[in-house]
Formats: C-alpha cells, sequence, structure tokens
C-alpha cells in the first residue's frame, strides 16, 4: 500500500504538512505587513518567556486536549464528531449545574468528582443523541453533529438569559459557587515554596493527561479498541469479525461526548466559578484542528495542544506588540492545519515518495548485476 | 381585516428579504452536492465573500466592482475545496470545516489589518450598495428568486444538469460515458461558488452597510440544512429557506409577546427550531431525506 517507511509516515509527512500549514501563515503575516520571524518571536516569549504565559499556554492546552480526544476517539470509529463545540458547552452547563447544587454543606472532596461526572454526562449524553440517529435511524452524524451545536447554543442563551441569571445580575451569569472549585496550580506552588504569578491553570491539566492515558489504554490496549479501531477501518470486516457496529457507534460517540464535556471542567470549575455564556467557543472546532495535526494519537494530541497552546496564548501578546496580528490569526492558523494536515495530508507525498522510489530502483538494479 | 393585512405583508418581506442569502447558498449547495461534492463549507464562503464585497466596495464605491470581488474570492474558496477533494480525493467534510474556519479568522485578520476597526469594514454610502428598488426588495433579492427558477431548469432540464445528477449518484457511470468526473463536479462548485459568492454580497452591501466579524452568523448552515430538508431538490429547498426566514423574521416580532393558549414562545426556541425541524427529518421521522448516492465519495478512476 504504501511505498514509504513507517517513520516517514508517522513522522516526516505530518510534520511537512505542519510546516506548509505554517510556510502559508507566515505568507498571511507578511501579507498584513508584519515580520512572520518578529511575529514568531514574539509569540514564543508571550507564550513561554513568563511563568504566567507557561501557566496560560497550559490552561488552553488543556481544552485542546480535551476536544482533541473527543475527536480522535470517534474518527478511530470512523465517525467525524463536529460537535464538540456544543459537547464541550453543555459539558460545562452539566459542571456548573452540579457544582451549584451541591454548593451547601458538601465537602469540595465529594462536589468536585461528582461536578467533574456530570460534565462528562452532560457531554456524552448531547453526543449520544446523533449517535443514535447515526446508529439506529441512518441519519449522517456530520449533519446532526452540526445542528446540536446550535441547538445547545440556543439551549444555553435560552437557560441563563431566562433561568440561571443571578438575581439582580446585569449580564447573563449565574452566582458563583464555593464547593467545586478546582484548585489552581500557582496557588499549589505557591504554597510548596515556588514562586509563580497566577493564572488560569488549574488541576484539569491532570485530567486531561489521564485521559491520554486513558484513551491510548482503551483504544490500543483493550479488546474494545480493537473493535472501534475494526470498525473505523473497514466495517464490513468488523460485522463479519462480530463486532455490533450499532452498538459500538452509539458507545464511543458517548465516550467522545464525554470527553468533549470535560472541556466544561477546565472552564467552570477550574476557572469562572459559574455559569456564563460561549465559555467554551471555538475548542470544538480547535479540536479537529489537533486531532488531525497530532494524528488522532493521544502522543500526537499532546503535542499538537502544547503547540495551539502557544499560539493562544502567544498571539494573545502578540496582538500588544503588532496590532495588524490578532488572536484571530490564530484561527486562520487552525484552518490552514485543519486543511493541510487534513484535506490535502496526501499533498507532499509524491514529493517525499521520490527519493524512496529512487533508492529502492538503485538497490533493485544493483541485485539485477551483482 | 386590513389588521392582518398590515401585519402580514411586512411580514412577509421580512420573510423574502432573511432568506435571501438562505436561497442563495442552498442552491449552491444544491449543485455541489448532487455532483457527489458534500459542502459544509457554505457558511465560509458566504462570510469571506462578504468580507471581500465590502472590502471592494469600501475601496472603488462600486456594488458591481463588490460583486464581482466576493464572487472571485467565493469562488476561489471553493476551488481550493476541489482542489483538496476532487483533485487530491482528500476528506470533504474536513475540507469543508477547514474554509469555514479559515474563513472565519482571515476575514477579521485582513479587515484588521486593511480598515484597523476591529475587524470592520467602514460604512457604506447608499451608493456603493444595493439599495431597494421601487418594490421595496433590492435587486439581489430578485437574482435569488431567479436562481431558484434557473437551477430547477439547469438541473432538471439540460443536459448539464442530467450529467450533473448523474455523477452524483454513479460517477462510474459518466467515466464510462466518457464525460471527465472531475471536471462536472468541478463546474459544480464553482457554480456553488458563484452563488455563496451573492449570497454574501446581499449580506454585506444590502442587508447592511458593512462587514462586520462573524456576520453569516450560521446561515450558512441553515442552508445547508435548508437544503436537506428540501431533500436536495430546487423547489422543495427553495421553500424551507422560505420557511426557516419566517421563522427567523416571527422570531423577531415575536420577542415578548404572549400567544393566545400557549403563552410567551422563547425567542432561542424559535431560532433552534430549524435545526431541530432537520434533525427531526433525518431522523426519518417525518419522510426520508436520501442524499445523492456517491456523496462523499472520492471517485477513483478504475485503472
Amino acid at each position: 500500500m504504501s511505498k514509504l517507511p513507517r517513520w516517514v509516515d508517522v513522522g516526516v509527512i505530518p510534520l511537512a504538512n505542519v510546516v506548509i500549514a505554517f510556510a502559508v501563515a507566515a505568507l498571511v503575516v507578511l501579507a498584513v505587513g508584519a515580520s512572520p520571524a518578529e511575529a514568531f518571536k514574539d509569540m514564543l516569549t508571550g507564550a513561554l518567556g513568563s511563568s504566567e504565559g507557561i501557566g496560560y499556554t497550559l490552561y488552553y492546552a488543556t481544552d485542546y486536549m480535551f476536544t482533541g480526544l473527543a475527536v480522535a476517539v470517534a474518527f478511530h470509529a470512523g465517525l467525524f464528531n463536529i460537535g464538540g463545540e456544543g459537547q464541550a458547552y453543555l459539558g460545562g452547563l452539566g459542571a456548573g449545574l452540579a457544582a451549584l447544587a451541591l454548593d451547601h454543606g458538601v465537602s469540595p472532596v465529594v462536589a468536585i468528582p461528582l461536578a467533574i461526572a456530570a460534565a462528562a454526562a452532560v457531554g456524552a449524553l448531547w453526543a449520544a443523541i446523533p449517535g443514535y440517529l447515526q446508529a439506529y435511524r441512518g441519519s449522517h452524524i456530520v449533519i446532526t453533529t452540526i445542528m446540536f451545536n446550535f441547538i445547545a447554543s440556543a439551549l444555553m442563551v435560552y437557560l441563563m438569559v431566562n433561568v440561571l441569571i443571578a438575581p439582580g445580575s446585569m449580564s447573563p451569569e449565574s452566582r458563583d459557587f464555593t464547593a467545586a472549585q478546582l484548585p489552581l496550580v500557582s496557588d499549589m506552588l505557591n504554597h510548596l515554596g515556588f514562586a509563580v504569578d497566577p493564572s488560569p491553570l488549574n488541576l484539569s491539566l491532570v485530567l486531561a493527561l489521564l485521559c491520554c492515558i486513558g484513551v491510548w489504554i482503551l483504544i490500543w490496549h483493550t479488546p474494545f479498541g480493537y473493535e472501534v479501531r475494526a470498525l473505523g477501518f473497514n466495517s464490513n470486516a468488523a460485522v463479519y469479525a462480530g463486532v455490533n457496529p450499532k452498538r459500538l457507534t452509539l458507545i464511543v460517540m458517548c465516550i467522545s461526548g464525554a470527553l468533549a464535556g470535560l472541556v466544561g471542567v477546565n472552564e467552570i470549575l477550574g476557572v469562572h466559578h459559574r455559569l456564563l455564556l460561549d465559555f467554551a467557543a471555538g475548542y470544538g472546532f480547535g479540536g479537529i484542528a489537533v486531532a488531525l495535526m497530532g494524528r488522532n494519537h493521544p502522543l500526537g494530541i499532546v503535542l499538537a495542544s502544547l503547540l495551539f497552546g502557544v499560539l493562544q496564548q502567544g498571539g494573545t501578546e502578540l496582538s500588544f506588540d503588532i496590532p495588524a496580528i490578532t488572536r484571530d490569526m490564530v484561527v486562520a492558523i487552525q484552518g490552514l492545519v485543519i486543511l493541510f494536515s487534513g484535506a490535502l495530508a496526501n499533498l507532499p507525498r509524491p514529493l517525499l515518495e521520490a527519493p524512496f522510489l529512487w533508492l529502492a530502483r538503485r538497490r533493485a538494479a544493483q541485485e539485477g548485476t551483482g | 381585516m386590513s389588521d392582518v393585512l398590515a401585519l402580514l405583508l411586512p411580514t412577509l418581506a421580512a420573510t423574502l428579504r432573511v432568506a435571501t442569502p438562505l436561497i442563495l447558498c442552498a442552491m449552491g449547495g444544491l449543485f455541489s452536492e448532487r455532483s457527489g461534492v458534500i459542502d459544509v463549507g457554505l457558511e465560509g464562503k458566504m462570510l469571506a465573500a462578504a468580507f471581500a464585497a465590502a472590502a471592494v466596495a469600501a475601496w472603488t464605491g462600486s456594488p458591481w466592482e463588490a460583486l464581482a470581488g466576493a464572487i472571485a474570492v467565493s469562488c476561489a474558496m471553493a476551488a481550493l475545496h476541489g482542489f483538496a477533494v476532487i483533485t487530491h480525493r482528500g476528506n470533504q467534510v474536513v475540507s469543508g470545516v477547514a474554509i469555514n474556519i479559515l474563513a472565519s479568522g482571515l476575514t477579521v485578520v485582513f479587515g484588521n489589518a486593511w480598515f484597523q476597526a476591529g475587524g470592520q469594514t467602514p460604512a457604506l454610502p447608499d451608493s456603493a450598495r444595493f439599495m431597494p428598488l421601487p418594490g421595496g426588495f433590492s435587486l439581489l433579492v430578485y437574482v435569488a428568486l431567479a436562481s431558484v427558477a434557473l437551477t430547477w431548469w439547469v438541473v432538471t432540464r439540460t443536459r448539464f444538469g442530467l450529467r450533473l445528477r448523474a455523477v452524483g449518484e454513479a460517477p462510474a457511470a459518466i467515466d464510462a460515458a466518457g464525460i471527465s468526473v472531475a471536471w462536472l463536479r468541478y463546474r459544480a462548485i464553482l457554480i456553488c461558488g458563484a452563488l455563496t459568492g451573492i449570497a454574501g454580497t446581499y449580506l454585506a452591501i444590502s442587508q447592511n452597510a458593512n462587514f462586520s466579524k462573524e456576520m453569516s452568523a450560521g446561515q450558512g448552515y441553515i442552508a445547508l440544512a435548508a437544503l436537506i430538508f428540501g431533500k436536495w431538490k430546487p423547489i422543495p429547498a427553495f421553500g424551507a429557506c422560505l420557511v426557516f426566514g419566517l421563522l427567523d423574521a416571527v422570531a423577531i416580532r415575536l420577542q415578548g409577546v404572549a400567544l393566545p393558549g400557549i403563552g410567551e414562545v422563547p425567542v432561542q426556541f424559535i431560532q433552534a427550531l430549524p435545526y431541530v425541524l432537520t434533525v427531526i427529518l433525518l431522523a426519518g421521522l417525518i419522510g426520508k431525506a436520501v442524499a445523492p448516492k456517491a456523496i462523499g465519495v472520492p471517485y477513483e478512476k478504475e485503472h
């Protein structure tokens, strides 16, 4: 099938795709009259040059890990979950409702796990409906998950404006809760005697890394994961091997939605400590870029999440120095990564294949003469 | 009676105005999807076109040049989609998502760089816009209506339309007949690009007087929903656009109004209704929407 050694397939080609995406991004930076080299330097300093910058970078990366894993798990079963946006949003709703309900006389040791479970459960539920419709009613999951993003958005606006708004509040935000707040990493480090500046980075990062390990074990080291990959690789063969594709589709979508829902843990339990609008905006779609760039592997997803964390934090800093470049540049780069690592992933293949074909031909010729 | 008319006519007129970008996008999507190419990138193409129209109108002051610029940008994005999914056989949904996100980011990046107003373009004078004609609608509204008739005629009554439908159902048959599958599909998505370009122009320089960040606000997705709701057929898709447009026009008017027997209907419920209805339709609960058979499958020539 592939004429390339494995290390080229899993290492060089993904790297080439990302390099092309960033080369085009550099052209855009040039086109708006800024210097790509300077922008790159500023971005790195902004993202990694201070303990505050690093904290923000890792906080953004946490969200990308959750949504990246969500997209990747579905991809392994051959499903394209574009609904991460809505699942993350409603996961936050679940976390926030649980935290608000458990706010009186409940210990954080009980409240936090329950609120995390609520985030995962509501995220899973929001993905389960499109999953069910795909599996049992034949509705295309891409379309239904897109529709569910909009339904989630309308539902949240309705709930925040009409039901959950704190009495007397001008903006659609709920009251603050205290019990289920996740500890901030900066507070913990300061307690231990390391002086770091405050940032929103919280224990959700640990949860995200645990999810990465969990997904790695689940997909590559369990019979269930084997079935998932079989379904994604060749659904007909999987059915003949005894896989129940309907049940599996539903379960995979639930896992995917639960992972996306955990964005709500990072945002609501970790940072905002109240319910509000649009806290998850962009992470669902960002997760598609992360999963494609990370080749649906947890290790790749961690690396891609870190890169997007750097971009997002660095991009925010960058807009102070170079006004022509705003955070929207990061959105454009996400689009370019989805294009070149996803839809056009095979673009650099012929070029990279050429030297190996040449080598193979030469070896064959030598064997022929020798 | 005259009271009802006084309420009804403005609502119907508002419906048509709101439905215009939906109609244009849905007809564009119809060409693409009937040829077998999924287009979730209607939203992005329309947004990019809206920006192009507003930018060109701000520079030249000519709505016609703005229209040409918008169509050019939208077609360029359609060609990029084609390059990825027809030439390189990439995943059509991934490519469409990329185009949406790319448009969402680049319009603001360039808008900021060129006009320094947080991604907005300057407010346009009436002379740089498509203003309402004596009938109360701008020219582009009539173009949208004409596009429905034209789409119906092209798809059902011409040789190109026959081949278009065939390539979406059985591309191998088209190939065996000696017709280029790739070229046919490229033409289909370029027509889609032109129509979404007009839709974007309407948003930026007819319905509004400038471009603002994310101004398409999900209308490309509603158009996609309308296309599916109309079962990929021109007239039913047009009907779905009108229904979704009516919901939107009514939602604004129903804000805070208590309906007899129902009470106050939350605006968000009416706004979400097109999406909910589409999901219900896709679930097979009201009729059945059957997509073109070869949709989403890259065509690989047999050797």
